[in-house]
């Protein structure tokens, strides 16, 4: 029995395991769940997910929610090259201290920027507020100051000298605002060496099979909700 | 001879403030398995941290900018100083990083961070769903009954603080339907760091009088067990100044971050 990934490739941590698997030529069923549809919403899914959210993976009887989790049962099951996760204690440990810094700091501004310029567009019907925008680009900005500061420094990678599961889970994040047309990379040098290495280490095809989707975003403004998903994201309407 | 002088400028030095949720379950976990480390105390209101740098380059809470205090508690960044790791050369932020260092380095019991894969994934997935779900809930009752009084002078309408437990109640719910159901502690029938991470979380809210165990039984059986496996008396040592904090009505706060801090939290209660 092959494990099964339930995934939309909008989702930034969808596309991390997206790539992961791939990358590592880990046997997987891909289960497309459609966000814009609501298929996350399903009692179905929610067998998988109680949460219902994605991604999820479900290994046999076994099921796992969160990124960060399953990425890290793939490498140990898969045994995957170790520079995803070092054995080395040190380098280990500064993967781990990534992980746990981006959930309330680059994930949550880059998500921001998506939910302003294309979801609640897409909720209320009317285009995206310029101020919110503005706001959310500025917080993003600060923190990515930190990532390129404290992170990233001199180093090619966020460790050492090979690509981690830090720098998938933060390039997938990045990516997020340029996909609806706000290009953080841009004026910033360092973070697009950054992004141009992660992206050969990943592999050029690869990376642009998972941002397809993403990348192609601006089709998505005349997707309609369905009622049940619209009601589920009203609280993204909360300031 | 040589060796003990210099045990303690070489050994572990984790720096604290047990009034922060991660620091007390950093604190509990060297405590239970007697990890020798060098408290350094931290006072999160007192010292000024704005100007303190801590140990190491690394230091991801650390900024000179006000820029991302704004907006809600979240954005608290200055506190994310602590906790902090520094030994011998490498210095660590992040509880977790921290949490998962100490474990391997120094072997502690299995069920801590279970060496079955499928066990440790669900360690993982509870830790990773923290962050954004009890973590940050959790301790917004007491910004709300108490810091924010103490740095701005005001007391917010109680509207706030039951948009917060409201919210917070949301989290417990599916903390209670997903990663506790029907047994005895988050993965199996052992304590592991997905209970000590959300144990601290939750006793937050008690030290200002919002009992989020009553009402909820399958909560407090949770906790006691978690005491239990934990030690009372280590739980209660680690606890002390969180379920004493209106003696911190009493404290000095340092002006410089009182001045950093007030306006930024003005306008979060609007």
């Amino acid at each position: 029995m092959v494990v099964e990934l339930y995934l939309d490739l909008l989702s930034q941590p969808c596309r991390a395991l997206f790539i992961f698997a791939k990358k590592n030529n880990i046997p997987f069923e891909f289960k497309h769940v459609e966000l814009l549809k609501g298929q996350h919403l399903s009692e179905e899914f929610g067998k998988v997910n109680v949460l219902k959210k994605v991604p999820a993976l479900k290994d046999g009887a076994f099921t796992l929610a969160e990124s960060i989790a399953i990425l890290l049962y793939l490498s140990r099951k898969f045994n995957t090259p170790d520079h995803w996760y070092p054995s080395d204690l040190q380098k280990r440990a500064r993967v781990d201290e990534y992980l746990s810094w981006q959930h309330t700091t680059i994930r949550e501004k880059g998500c921001q920027i998506f939910i302003i310029k294309v979801l609640v567009p897409l909720l209320i019907g009317q285009p995206f507020s310029p101020e919110k925008l503005e706001e959310a680009v500025k917080e993003l900005n600060s923190v990515l100051n930190q990532f390129e500061e404290k992170f990233l420094q001199n180093k090619p990678f966020i460790v050492g000298n090979e690509i981690s599961l830090a720098d998938l889970m933060a390039i997938v994040e990045l990516m997020e605002p340029v996909g609806c047309g706000c290009d953080i990379f841009e004026n910033r040098p360092k973070l697009v060496e950054w992004r141009s290495r992660v992206e050969e280490a990943v592999g050029k095809e690869l990376f642009q099979q998972a941002h397809e989707i993403l990348l192609n975003a601006k089709n998505l403004s005349t997707t309609q909700l369905p009622p049940e998903l619209r009601e589920s994201m009203k609280r993204l309407l909360k300031p | 001879m040589f060796i003990l002088k210099n045990a303690g400028r070489m050994g572990l030095e984790l720096y604290l403030d047990l009034l922060s949720q991660p620091c007390r379950a950093v604190y509990i976990f060297a405590k239970k398995n007697n990890i020798p480390f060098e408290f350094k105390h931290v006072e999160l209101f007192k010292d000024s941290i704005l100007g303190m740098k801590m140990p190491g380059g690394n230091n991801p809470g650390h900024s000179h900018e006000g820029q991302h205090c704004r907006g809600e508690f979240g954005k608290m960044n200055i506190l994310k100083k602590v906790p902090a790791l520094k030994d011998g050369v490498l210095t660590l932020a992040e509880s977790t990083a921290i949490l998962l260092y100490l474990s391997w380095k120094y072997n502690t019991p299995d069920h801590w961070y279970p060496s079955d894969t499928q066990k440790r994934a669900q360690v993982d997935e509870y830790l990773s769903w923290h962050h954004t779900n009890i973590r940050g809930n959790a301790g917004k009752a007491l910004w709300i009954k108490v810091l924010i009084p103490l740095f701005t002078g005001q007391t917010l309408p109680p509207e706030k603080l039951q948009e917060v437990m409201d919210e917070l109640a949301i989290s417990l719910k599916q903390f209670e339907e997903k990663f506790l159901q029907d047994k005895p502690f988050i993965v199996g029938s052992e304590i592991s760091l997905a209970d000590l991470m959300a144990i601290v979380e939750l006793m937050q809210p008690i030290g200002v009088g919002c009992d989020i165990f009553e009402d909820r039984p399958k909560l407090s059986e949770w906790r006691n067990q978690v005491e239990e496996a934990v030690g009372k008396e280590l739980f209660q040592e680690a606890h002390e100044l969180i379920l004493n904090i209106k003696e911190l009505s009493n404290i000095q706060i340092d002006p410089q971050l009182k001045e950093h801090l007030a306006p930024v939290l003005r306008k979060m209660m609007k």
